[in-house]
């Protein structure tokens, strides 16, 4: 598949800053907090990487916490009192996600606009007094004692270290967390520019006509809804356990919203949009501390202004000056 | 000539109003059917019951014996009857020949997972997609358009992108949705010679909804007339301009749209 070399750079810089500058940065600093900070970001993105694909089929996703909310219990769960490996639950934690999209999507994916957003935007409250209110939850008091992810071999071949073992899980976290948002994005890039993201973008642009020439539209929805689903479990499953605990509380409806802001500051438009909107989401809010009590007041102002004047997202600046020649 | 699309005593009602009413008609092998009618005569609800987009009340409609109606568009488009929409209706952040591409849906080999992975059957699909839509362009004339994007076409381009869109899907009948309305004589003329070299060079059975009188005339096999849901007659052009039903339905209804 052809990359242009620029693109391959572009690539390069990236991964080399994310595995191997910040590493040495934060040695030299020695601001080992913000180990923890990026690894949310990294995680978060995962999860707006999937609100991203719901917007790609036309659909507003508020729901996004839901599914990670499940992602977290199902690894828990699994952990602690299935006595499962962490990198099996994992995916397991992915997949049931996908698999709770299915059922839901069936119903609900029929509705657009602001009816189907309307929707989603109650599934968080939904699975947070779901998971209040079942035994294997523990309700209220959910679980927090949750063991490191312990190490994984192949055949005998180590291929993951035992976290618990380890001196230093911040960054051996960081580094997991940056993996799985690579892997995520290096999928979502290809889905995006395979059929099956064609298939989306005529969906997108008219269902009517995309029905007309044979797609079937429920379905594809219900694909993506799955895939959309799959990585807020996967962020979801990778939090608890960094977090060694889950809560009800864990994710919140405002953290739903967040994942959706994710994908509207960083640009709808752009495969990597809800990677840079979710670094620079996280950091704004970080950075406007100082500001104590008129610190919401500050952000809602300035996400109002960019969603204003930037209504294609932060990364549209980059590309405006190319598509307007 | 085999008929090829049965209409079987369709009828469709919305709460008390009847939109289409008992309508039978057949539809023969490399056919050109029009079926025309004044405003509210329920031409376009015939044409969503066809390709499937509203359930018909009762009654049935059949593509080479099998029924195709009450089913889902999707599934209609699969079987090889497809619908054209008027000229607002298109993928609008797309350009011609992306439109074009995509809309060779249809004609995949590979699976949606061969895509994603890359597999041999698919970048052959991809290669073959891009062949077929610029043939399909070429064909069309609009080769010239390709990479514009749609939403910056003229109106007349965009029913042209309307039938590409369409006769990509590899179709064996295309349910068009007055492609004359709004053109004016030359582009009328155009659009005639091309509906026409569909049916004649790629073998497309064609039926479509028309207002625009002399074009239907020249361009009909047969036409099917439509009044307050019912149909009232059905011939050849010559045998339709001289139908008394007609006649008076048309200058009943105290508009101008026979233009003759």
């Amino acid at each position: 598949m052809g990359f242009s070399s620029k693109q391959m750079m572009g690539l390069g810089v990236f991964l080399f800053a994310i595995f191997v500058g910040v590493p040495l940065l934060i040695g030299a600093t020695g601001r080992w907090d913000f180990y923890f900070t990026l690894t949310s970001v990294a995680l978060l993105a995962i999860a707006s990487a999937g609100v991203w694909l719901t917007f790609y089929i036309g659909r507003i996703n508020i729901g996004q916490g839901a599914f990670a909310l499940i992602g977290a219990y199902v690894s828990a769960i699994l952990v602690v009192k299935a006595g499962w490996s962490f990198w099996l639950s994992l995916p397991a934690a992915g997949l049931f996600a996908a698999l709770v999209a299915v059922l839901i999507g069936l119903p609900i994916l029929r509705l657009r606009g602001v009816y189907f957003a309307m929707i989603t935007l109650v599934l968080t409250q939904v699975v947070t007094l779901t998971a209040l209110a079942l035994p294997i939850t523990n309700g209220a008091k959910g679980i927090s004692n949750i063991p490191l992810p312990s190490g994984l071999s192949l055949f005998g071949i180590p291929l993951i270290p035992d976290f618990g073992s380890m001196e230093n899980t911040k960054l051996a976290f960081y580094l997991t967390a940056c993996i799985l948002m690579v892997v995520t994005y290096a999928a979502l890039y290809r889905l995006v520019n395979s059929r099956l993201g064609h298939l989306c973008r005529s969906m997108q642009q008219n269902e009517e006509l995309a029905s007309s020439i044979g797609v079937n539209i429920a379905y594809i929805r219900i694909v993506i809804f799955a895939i959309s689903s799959f990585f807020g479990g996967l962020g979801g499953a990778m939090f608890g356990s960094i977090a060694q605990s889950v809560y009800p509380s864990s994710f919140q409806v405002a953290d739903s919203v967040n994942f959706m802001l994710n994908c509207f500051l960083g640009g709808l438009g752009y495969v990597f949009g809800p990677m840079l909107g979710t670094l620079v989401l996280y950091f704004g809010w970080d950075l406007l501390f100082e500001f104590g009590k008129y610190q919401m007041l500050i952000y809602s102002t300035l996400l109002i202004l960019i969603i204003r004047f930037l209504p294609n997202g932060l990364l549209s600046i980059r590309f405006s000056k190319g598509d307007k020649s | 000539m085999s008929s090829l699309i049965q209409v079987k005593n369709v009828t469709k009602k919305y709460g008390g109003l009847t939109a289409n009413n008992d309508i039978s008609f057949d539809v023969g092998e490399h056919e050109i059917l029009s079926v025309i009618g004044p405003n509210g005569a329920g031409k376009s609800t015939l044409f969503k019951m066809i390709s499937s987009f509203t359930p018909t009340t009762s009654g049935e409609v059949l593509y080479r014996g099998e029924r195709i109606s009450n089913l889902k568009p999707h599934i209609v488009a699969r079987k090889g009857v497809v619908r054209t929409f008027q000229e607002t209706t298109i993928f609008k952040s797309m350009t011609v020949r992306e439109s074009v591409v995509v809309a060779q849906h249809l004609r995949a080999k590979a699976s949606l997972a061969g895509y994603f992975w890359g597999s041999r059957t698919a970048q052959d699909d991809v290669a073959a997609f891009g062949k077929y839509a610029d043939e399909l362009l070429e064909f069309l004339g609009m080769s010239e358009i390709a990479n514009e994007l749609a939403s910056n076409l003229p109106q007349g381009n965009l029913r042209a992108l309307g039938i590409a869109i369409g006769l990509a899907t590899a179709p064996k009948v295309l349910l068009l949705d007055e492609p004359f309305a709004g053109m004016n004589h030359d582009e009328t003329m155009n659009m005639v010679n091309l509906v026409r070299s569909v049916r004649d060079e790629r073998g497309v059975t064609i039926m479509l909804v028309e207002h625009d009188m002399p074009a239907v005339m020249s361009i009909s096999d047969r036409i099917v007339v439509l009044n307050f849901g019912e149909k009232i007659a059905e011939g050849t052009p010559s045998e339709i301009q001289n139908n008394e039903n007609v006649i008076e339905a048309y200058l009943g209804s105290a508009d101008d749209e026979i233009g003759m």
